[in-house]
């Protein structure tokens, strides 16, 4: 009851309480654009430094007007070749390995579960904390002997290692979500576990797939310690093609930004895109 | 709800033979077995070999390869000042990169959760350093950034007296710390925006009408849904700013000194400059317990939060 007189009184009052409000509205939204500017500002000055003329980027006080070149961005691209191919072959390569192992996965954590799910599940989750980087020694030596040193597929295997537990965390997630009564009426209908699977739960947690495979590449793409270590020329990913772009003497900032653009491009553009399936990803991994 | 009671399916009442629940139990479990059995083969494998080489006195560059040394790699570890260092620097770098990311993250889920001009915007420019690469990030914050002769923040600073600061040099650590922030705030901030959007508005009218302020109803309703999602929130982070190497390795170099040399970057330098794959594996090891000690409490809150889940459905 106060609550509805409450409201009711609030609607019959004079413009004051209004104008606060919006003058409220607006002052937040400056905080909030000066904020996101700030936090943006070192992108903004990375995709700047890149159009700059080498001779431009170092300079005091530095730089904002000058005559754009793309004089750096030819140079990247030519040679980036290499490094931009064995990085998409990993990435897309580990999604895919990651997304065939975590949908079945998640489905027995989930929808039919082992009797031990809530072990398995944790399981997976311990293996995110015990720090690769603890095993990177005997990882070298055991890539070595399998003759698996400076190569594509053991980036693959190591980056699937690395997103798997995430992803069936995030894909369990969206399984659960899916309403029990559609599963009933597959069921009523004759579907075994592999129709329910793919014909029922698929269609319906697609938007799910997708961020969690969104998280996926954005990681695999970033990865830099394992390639670093495990790599040499013939695996090397664009993250070791930023590195080579930082030569020992002489001006590279021009250079080195358009190279640091170049290679965080993609994936900003594809989480721009997707950012609220990125959110929902997030969101539905870590509470559900 | 009880609706959906009425709908599933009364419970069974026939017990099934033997052999067809035997059937039903590897039907569950099938599924799981392929990813079950690669993530033991590829994370649990290469840690055992740690643990055999950890007792094993094997340079790299030596030829002749492995021979037993019993505990000597241990004892290495345990009297070196520059592992101790390590750890204390790591520990220090994630407390204080995730604490501060969280707060900013809570702040900025605060400010987008508000109806203003442009928020679509807004958020996409908060975000945009999450999807930086991590090297990227590293190299031009070291550069066009923090560079003392040419870099923009020193610029930025100038009318408040900072003059040409080498920040790599003087404030390195700090350097680091701030560039982790930078990158894993928008992590936070997305995680706890969700828990946000995903309160009900009703019980939050419900205190303004009942006259509660916007600081009170924060702490009292807020706060305490948002819990779980901050919880997490710090969890993921930690898990991997721990591992955190791409800004210490491009930024710098562990240096100056071993100033912001974290366990990652001393593995690192282990591996790759002493070629001391024993000593390695027996600091990998270490590393290895004490962040089973850390992740035992850790998983505890992970419990904490699947119960919460239960208690949402």
């Amino acid at each position: 009851m106060t609550a509805v007189a409450a409201r009711a009184q609030r609607a019959r009052e004079p413009r004051p309480g209004r104008v606060r409000e919006m003058s409220g509205k607006v002052g937040w939204g400056i905080v909030a654009w000066v904020v996101a500017i700030a936090f943006f500002l070192p992108v903004l000055w990375m995709v700047l430094t890149a159009f700059k003329p080498e001779s431009a980027a170092e300079t005091w006080p530095p730089k904002f007007t000058f005559s754009p070149t793309l004089a750096e961005f030819r140079l990247v691209f030519s040679g980036w070749g290499p490094y931009v191919t064995h990085s998409l072959v990993a990435t897309v390569g580990s999604t895919i390995l990651v997304l065939l192992l975590g949908v079945p996965a998640s489905y027995a954590l989930s929808v039919h579960p082992v009797g031990h799910w809530r072990d398995g599940l944790f399981f997976f989750i311990s293996t995110k904390m015990l720090p690769i980087v603890a095993a990177i020694g005997p990882l070298y030596v055991i890539a070595l002997k399998a003759h698996l040193l400076d190569s594509i597929w053991l980036l693959i295997i190591l980056y699937t290692a690395m997103n798997l537990p995430l992803a069936i965390w995030m894909i369990r997630s969206f399984m659960l979500e899916v309403p029990s009564e559609l599963l009933e009426a597959a069921r009523l209908d004759g579907a075994g576990r592999i129709r329910e699977m793919t014909g029922v739960i698929m269609p319906v947690i697609s938007p799910g797939l997708v961020s969690t495979a969104l998280i996926c590449v954005i990681f695999a793409w970033n990865e830099l310690f394992l390639a670093l270590n495990l790599t040499v020329t013939n695996a090397a990913t664009m993250p070791m093609f930023l590195i080579s772009s930082v030569p020992q003497e002489g001006l590279y900032i021009a250079h080195l930004s358009a190279a640091a653009t170049v290679a965080s491009v993609p994936v900003i553009l594809v989480g721009w895109i997707a950012q609220r399936s990125l959110v929902r990803g997030l969101a539905m991994g870590a509470i559900k | 709800m009880t609706v959906l009671e009425d709908l599933a399916p009364p419970p069974k009442v026939e017990v099934p033979p033997r052999g067809a629940g035997r059937r039903d139990a590897w039907q569950r479990r099938l599924p799981l077995l392929p990813a079950l059995i690669y993530v033991v083969v590829v994370t649990q494998i290469p840690f055992l070999v740690t643990l055999w080489y950890s007792f094993q006195n094997y340079f790299f560059d030596v030829p002749g390869g492995a021979h037993w040394t019993g505990l000597s790699n241990y004892k290495t570890v345990f009297t070196s000042a520059a592992f101790r260092g390590a750890l204390v620097r790591s520990v220090v770098m994630t407390a204080t990169a995730v604490i501060v990311a969280m707060i900013l993250g809570v702040a900025f889920a605060v400010l987008l959760d508000r109806k203003f001009i442009g928020q679509g915007v807004v958020r996409t420019l908060i975000i945009t350093p999450f999807l930086v690469m991590p090297a990227a990030a590293a190299l031009v914050w070291a550069g066009p950034m923090l560079d003392p002769n040419f870099g923009l923040l020193n610029y930025l600073l100038q009318p408040f007296g900072v003059h040409h600061v080498a920040w790599l040099s003087t404030h390195a650590l700090g350097s680091v710390i701030v560039v982790m922030i930078w990158q894993w705030t928008p992590f936070m901030t997305l995680i706890v925006l969700a828990g946000l959007q995903s309160q009900p508005p009703d019980t939050l009218e419900a205190a303004t009408v009942d006259g509660a302020g916007a600081l009170a109803t924060f702490r009292e309703l807020t706060l305490p849904h948002l819990r779980p999602y901050i919880e997490l929130g710090i969890l993921l982070g930690s898990i991997y700013l721990v591992n955190v190497f791409d800004a210490v390795r491009l930024m710098t170099n562990g240096g100056p000194g071993t100033a912001t040399t974290n366990l990652p970057f001393y593995l690192y330098t282990q591996v790759n400059n002493a070629f001391d794959i024993g000593g390695a594996a027996a600091t990998g090891v270490v590393t290895v317990i004490l962040t089973i000690i850390v992740a035992t409490f850790a998983l505890r809150m992970f419990a904490r939060v699947f119960q919460f889940e239960g208690a949402a459905s």
